[in-house]
């Protein structure tokens, strides 16, 4: 793979190993949806990390993504992997009008905007009858993947979600060592800068929205099928504050911080899970204590302790 | 019974009163976000929790020691403008030289521990708050009647606001206040002890989001999710005003609240969204906000 | 009265004052001269406190105030005049003019500015002091600083881009508070117009000192004056 450096080909080398190996150990019902956050925060970051947009409002294209394909695989009977990227399609195209709109504003302006606009898709889906109201869409499929595999078994839609992560965080690589992604580093460093050597930013700063939201539309639809069910926690305002918590403990603009982020904050959340509400407290408090502390995150500390990278 | 445009007029006037008591509530919450925003410049995202703070603190006062609504709505402000003060000076106040994304983290993460607090103390379902003896019972206005309590809450919205607005705009502590808004290190080099101006923003802030919390109280019943519900729309509220004008979020807020309380009456599905969508107009015809300026 | 020792500045990564030493002695009007970029509006921008680091001394009366946050600074009775003049848009008029604390007695009294900038009497009641023309956007930022008793007044580039006439009222206000026992740190391109106001004249290159020439020695200079700011 082009674009990675020695110790990040390590890194990924051992990201591999450990998506392999950890289903002998740990659930896989669990790692999946360690996995579907990690590719949804992976595409947060894309914004915030190399664009330098905090979108507050990223549960919307989770969500939606999530109904999408919740739906199209109940009702219509399409495959596995049509109904993940009609999810991908959804986020998209929904990134694509709620990115056109929110880049108009910058900095705290845009992350208000983003938060606003995620709130009318909440609401949206709250009276939109397919969307199956405070139930949600339920009892959903898993479907066969092309239309051949069977994907009721656990062990067999872990691959194919480890395949979709890994697609999404090499995408994602790709996207951000491209000529694209130079000029979208660029417009984090100065956007008045890339503006005068002659870039249309708000074109980059909107493909670069639509592609993170796509993944998220990825991310979304993928949880559906695994977990059988598409709800409005999955559009709630409360998700988007996750995907900007894991990242930010991870390591805001890491490669591998969003991963870590996600392994962390969800394995905190299922064992918090008996507690009730303290979940929220801790997720505050780590929330506070990275912005006071720890504003490199985990994967950040790491990398600065090595001197690489990561 | 009258009726207009084919609704009966109690219907109308009805939903046009919860529209202005949201209103109410709008402005207020966007007038102390503003404050805040043009002195620390960071979005206080835990203005909803501090809200539902204000509501709590005045339910505690009321059921463990017996302190009573008015009395409270003094109180209750006090208090929680004061740990806004412990806020600003211990954690808040670390962030001003960093990325202003960060203050809204924090403050996100702030809101979370809160309203995490009081949901493990009391759960999620909420409760009543009594509406005092004195503000009991409804006035006839001869179209309809009127709860003397709201009547009385938007009254003392309005008058709040407007005081608010007047110690910005007309007194020598707001001519401070605005300068060190457009530059504060002058402003200090002038003598003045900004960093305690903007502690005493912070405080003033949150003090005016309590209020609002202990006027909201009797109205929805006091539970920890009170602030979040709110929140998000007072966001729009803020984009649509723009955050640079006083009057401008006030004017905003009830504005808003009224084409709510209409959307109620003639397409309710729509009322949760109007706002949003009065947001996207706005985004695409006057990005800065209606009364905003450059940002 | 004003005593800056080895004083060091940096905005960020870069080093912008290298050791600045130089003094004002009570009542005097000294100028700090020197080409574009050498530091002058560092200096007075390092005595006020406002550039994010700072080393060296500054005493003012005996007092070291490197250290010492703008505000106290401020009340030790030094006030600063911006070379951007600093006039609020947000504050009308009379509301800039009474902005700056009181921090000694002694002060102008709000009468006596008028009478030194009687156009400010009549543009009191605009309600942006940004609406002001420029030159009275000066008087402004002089005037406001006067009514807060501090005693060493520091004005950055006073006549900068203002029409002779208005150059030479401020000239006459820099020679009136003088005569009132303020002492003036300005810094000045115009040495011609500084002639006319200073006892002293300090000359900055590159973030230091590089001579002093006193006034009355200053046409004997004019050839080594010439030199150090290219004219
Ligand atoms: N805010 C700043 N950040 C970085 N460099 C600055 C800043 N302000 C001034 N400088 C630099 O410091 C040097 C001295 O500037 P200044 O003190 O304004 O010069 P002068 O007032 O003598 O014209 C210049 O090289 C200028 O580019
Ligand atoms: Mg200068």
């Amino acid at each position: 793979m082009t674009g990675f450096s020695r110790v990040q080909m390590i890194g990924v080398a051992l990201m591999v190993a450990l998506i392999v190996l950890a289903p002998s150990v740990l659930y896989p019902v669990f790692l999946m949806k360690v996995l579907c956050f990690a590719l949804f925060a992976c595409a947060f970051n894309l914004l915030i990390g190399y664009v330098g947009l905090l979108s507050f409002g990223h549960a919307a294209f989770f969500g939606m993504g999530s109904y999408v394909s919740a739906w199209t695989i109940k009702h219509w009977g399409i495959t596995a992997e049509v109904a993940i990227l009609l999810g991908g399609a959804t986020g998209a195209a929904l990134g694509l009008v709620l990115g056109w709109l929110a880049i108009r504003r910058q900095g705290l302006y845009f992350a208000m905007i983003t938060l606003a606009l995620a709130q009318m898709v909440y609401f949206f889906c709250l009276q939109a009858p397919f969307t199956g109201g405070e139930d949600g869409i339920q009892q959903v499929p898993r479907g066969k993947l092309f239309g051949i595999v069977p994907l009721e078994s656990d062990m067999t839609i872990y691959w194919l979600v480890a395949f979709v992560f890994l697609a999404g965080f090499l995408l994602i690589h790709r996207i951000v060592h491209s000529p694209f992604g130079q000029v979208l580093k660029a417009i984090r460093e100065n956007e008045p800068r890339a503006t005068s050597l002659g870039y249309r930013t708000n074109d980059y700063k909107l493909i670069a929205f639509v592609l993170s939201s796509m993944l998220a539309g990825i991310a979304g639809g993928t949880k559906a099928l695994v977990f059988g069910i598409a709800t409005l926690t999955d559009v709630h305002y409360s998700m988007s504050g996750e995907v900007v918590l894991m990242t930010l403990l991870g390591g805001l603009g890491t490669i591998f911080g969003p991963v870590m982020g996600a392994l962390v904050v969800t394995a905190m959340e299922n064992y918090l899970a008996q507690f009730g509400a303290w979940v929220t407290v801790t997720q505050g408090v780590i929330f506070m204590v990275c912005v006071l502390a720890f504003r490199r995150g985990i994967i950040g500390e790491i990398g600065a302790k090595l001197k690489v990278t990561l | 019974m009258f009726t207009i445009l084919g609704i009966p007029g109690p219907l109308l006037f009805g939903q046009l009163l919860l529209g202005v008591i949201n209103g109410a509530f709008y402005a207020m919450l966007s007038l102390g976000l503003a404050v805040i925003f043009g002195m620390l410049n960071i979005i206080n995202f835990a203005h909803g929790a501090l809200f539902m703070m204000g509501a709590f603190v005045s339910w505690m006062l009321l059921n463990y020691l017996g302190i009573g609504y008015f009395p409270s709505l003094i109180l209750s402000p006090l208090i929680v403008g004061v740990f806004g003060l412990v806020l600003e000076k211990t954690i808040i106040s670390r962030l001003y030289k960093l990325d202003h994304v960060y203050g809204l983290l924090l403050t996100f993460g702030l809101a979370l521990v809160i309203e995490g607090l009081f949901r493990n103390a009391y759960g999620s379902s909420g409760m009543p708050y009594r509406i005092p003896d004195a503000l009991q019972g409804a006035t006839n206005l001869g179209f309809m009647f009127l709860p003397n309590y709201r009547g009385w809450v938007v009254l003392v919205a309005i008058v709040v606001c407007l005081a608010t607005w007047a110690i910005i705009e007309k007194t020598f502590l707001g001519a401070r206040l605005r300068a060190a808004t457009e530059n504060a290190p002058l402003v200090q080099a002038f003598g003045v002890d900004v960093p305690r101006l903007i502690t005493l923003t912070y405080a003033g802030g949150i003090a005016l989001a309590a209020f609002a919390g202990v006027l909201a109280a009797p109205i929805y019943s006091v539970n920890p999710n009170m602030g979040s519900s709110f929140i998000n729309t007072v966001f729009a509220v803020v984009v649509i005003g723009g955050m640079g004008s006083i009057m401008g979020s006030i004017v905003t807020g009830f504005g808003l609240g009224v084409i709510e309380g209409l959307t109620k009456v003639f397409y309710p599905q729509a009322s949760a969204t109007v706002i949003f969508l009065v947001m996207v107009i706005v985004l695409l015809a006057m990005p800065r906000g209606l009364f905003g300026k450059a940002v | 009265m004003l005593e800056v020792k080895g004083l060091n500045a940096w905005y960020g990564e870069s080093h912008i004052l290298h050791g600045v030493d130089f003094e004002v002695r009570d009542g005097e009007v000294v100028t700090l001269l020197g080409r574009n970029g050498a530091g002058k509006t560092t200096t007075m921008k390092s005595i006020m406190g406002l550039v994010p680091r700072r080393e060296g001394s500054v005493r003012y009366n005996g007092t070291e105030t490197v250290g010492l946050a703008p505000n106290f600074i401020a009340k030790a009775g030094i006030a600063f005049c911006p070379e951007e003049r600093g006039i609020f848009g947000s504050l009308s008029v009379s509301e800039n003019l009474m902005l700056p604390p009181i921090v000694a007695p002694g002060g102008l009294s709000v009468d006596e500015i008028y009478t030194l900038f009687p156009n400010l009497r009549e543009r009191a009641g605009t309600s942006q002091g940004t609406k002001l023309s420029g030159g009275e956007q000066q008087m402004l930022a002089i005037g406001r600083i006067l009514r807060t008793g501090a005693k060493m007044l520091l004005l950055d580039e006073p006549t900068e881009g203002l029409a002779p006439v208005i150059v030479q009222q401020i000239g006459r206000t820099i020679r009136e508070i003088k005569a009132r026992g303020f002492t003036v740190l300005l810094v000045e391109q115009n040495f011609r117009f500084a002639a006319t106001v200073a006892d002293r004249h300090y000359v900055m290159e590159h973030g230091r000192i590089i001579d002093m020439i006193p006034n009355a020695q200053l046409e004997a200079n004019m050839d080594k004056l010439h030199d150090y700011l290219g004219v």
